[in-house]
């Protein structure tokens, strides 16, 4: 009976936050639906964060699901056995219907999570959406002192904003997890999140370091952080952690960069989670369309979402270890760690097949990674801003 | 807002899940689980029918009672696990205590 709440509760792999029910249950071929799949409902955004995890290659307004296409997909998700959503997006909150798909995903039995930069929402939005059975809120900080947090955002009093927000969030009883994207210019910042996340009332931190794909990796030399500074970030949350047991939660996703094995990026890729895009494409991961070549198919096709999970290419083509080259192929950790991330392959190497360069036994390992550390000394704190025109560089004055 | 913090679970506590941990039978998995943000629990049978007996108003004690009697096993023991497992579950942040009754 000691053992009742046994495998379920490990903290998620680096890349995504979606715990699993059954981790273990890894045979190679069932691969059940996931339990929590993420949704993201636009890719509108008012913040401009240099980490975005949306592809540069953003989806327009126009080309976005309608109101009735994603309450036929939040139908379909319930009814084969998704537990979970999270709207993210971009901004969740840009889109006009976000009451009602909230309100039938609550209907239809999902449990909802709402993942927001918050710059967007008034009080009286937020109660409708805790009345529409929101069952819980995640709000983004950029660090914990305007001029720095509006900065990295791209917007102007954002901060202020986002703090009023989780004031409100507390005061209509909904949980609130703070979620603070960690880098070299705000890592400083750390001990203050955590109390920042304790005054604001929130069960849950989450400590996520920039993971460099898409957005990030163009910004890397703004961002990676020092190998110092990441075993500082390190003690800083298991000592709090420690001391907040039972009080504040705190997730830690660590980067790669400096690992000597790579992550088992979303759990392995078409094992446990998919997220679907404003325009409907069914993904393996939210920077799956980085890899050229793969073709993804829509909820807009005449396949379920279900066939789309368990036959498409897309889904099929990097399951399992059959796909494998050397040296993954005969790797005594391959069914552990999958290779670690098929984007971060493909980016640094251009061939998604090829091992994540995270992992020490990959041969352009040290190039990289020796390159990023560097980077991570150097001087370059400029960013490129997030946007739909491909990226702005921040101005020499920071503005 | 949400109950006290650091709840230390005892007889006399009257425990309850909080607002975003909901406890569900899951259809197509043909199991119980725990929906809490970001998280999926599995409790096993036991814990399943620990917590549909905690809803606010009986303590653990009276908790303990109902399956004292309907496993008729010791008291003391059964009183133990409880507490064990309900103590692990509010440490995970999943479990809060009904409010007192102030009026």
């Amino acid at each position: 009976m000691s053992d009742v709440l046994g495998n379920p509760t490990i903290p998620p792999d680096a890349s995504d936050s979606l715990a699993v029910l059954e981790k273990s249950r890894s045979t190679a071929e069932a691969f059940g639906i996931p339990l929590a799949v993420l949704l993201e409902v636009t890719h509108r955004c008012p913040l401009q964060c240099p980490y975005c995890s949306n592809p540069v290659e953003l989806d327009r307004s126009g080309k976005e699901l309608t109101t009735e296409e994603w309450k036929k997909v939040l139908s379909e998700l319930a009814e084969i056995g998704v537990l979970q959503v999270h709207f993210s997006g971009g901004e969740p909150t840009a889109r006009k219907d976000l009451v009602e798909l909230v309100k039938h995903a609550s209907d239809v039995g999902l449990y909802t999570n709402l993942i927001t930069s918050a710059v967007l929402l008034t009080r009286e939005r937020l109660s409708e959406l805790a009345d529409a059975g929101l069952c819980h809120v995640q709000i983004s900080f950029q660090g914990t002192e305007e001029g720095l947090a509006d900065r990295v955002g791209g917007y102007r009093g954002g901060h202020h904003k986002k703090l009023e927000v989780a004031k409100w969030t507390r005061e209509l009883d909904l949980p609130l997890t703070v979620n603070a994207v960690m880098h070299r210019q705000n890592l400083h910042q750390l001990p203050d999140i955590i109390q920042m996340s304790v005054d604001l009332d929130a069960d849950r931190l989450e400590v996520a370091n920039v993971q460099y794909y898409g957005w990030a990796l163009k910004n890397r030399a703004a961002l990676m952080p020092t190998v110092a500074q990441l075993d500082e970030c390190t003690r800083i949350v298991e000592e709090a952690r420690e001391q907040l047991k039972g009080r504040l939660t705190i997730d830690y996703v660590v980067p790669d960069y400096y690992a000597l094995r790579p992550k088992k990026c979303m759990g392995g890729w078409g094992r446990q989670f998919f997220n679907i895009s404003p325009a409907g494409k069914v993904l393996p991961c939210h920077a799956a369309e980085s890899i050229t070549g793969l073709d993804f198919e829509s909820v807009r096709s005449n396949h379920s979402i279900a066939w789309i999970w368990q036959n498409s290419d897309a889904f099929n083509r990097y399951r399992g270890t059959g796909w494998m080259k050397e040296p993954c192929k005969s790797c005594e950790f391959r069914e552990i760690d999958f290779g670690g991330c098929r984007c971060q392959a493909f980016a640094l190497t251009g061939d998604a097949a090829n091992t994540d360069p995270a992992c020490a036994l990959s041969p352009l390992h040290e190039t990289i990674f020796k390159q990023a550390e560097r980077e991570a000394e150097g001087e370059t704190n400029r960013f490129i801003y997030r946007n739909f025109a491909g990226g702005t560089l921040e101005s020499e004055n920071g503005a | 807002m949400a109950g006290p913090r650091n709840i230390s679970v005892s007889e006399t506590s009257r425990p309850v899940l909080p607002r975003h941990a909901k406890l569900k039978y899951d259809e197509t998995r043909k199991v119980w689980v725990i929906l809490a943000p970001e998280r999926v629990l599995a409790p096993d049978e036991i814990a399943v029918e620990v917590l549909q007996l905690c809803d606010g108003e009986r303590n653990v004690g009276d908790v303990s009672d109902q399956l004292a009697a309907k496993y008729a096993a010791p008291r003391e023991a059964i009183l133990a696990d409880v507490i064990v497992m309900l103590q692990d579950l509010a440490d995970k942040g999943f479990l809060t205590e009904a409010r007192e009754k102030t009026s």
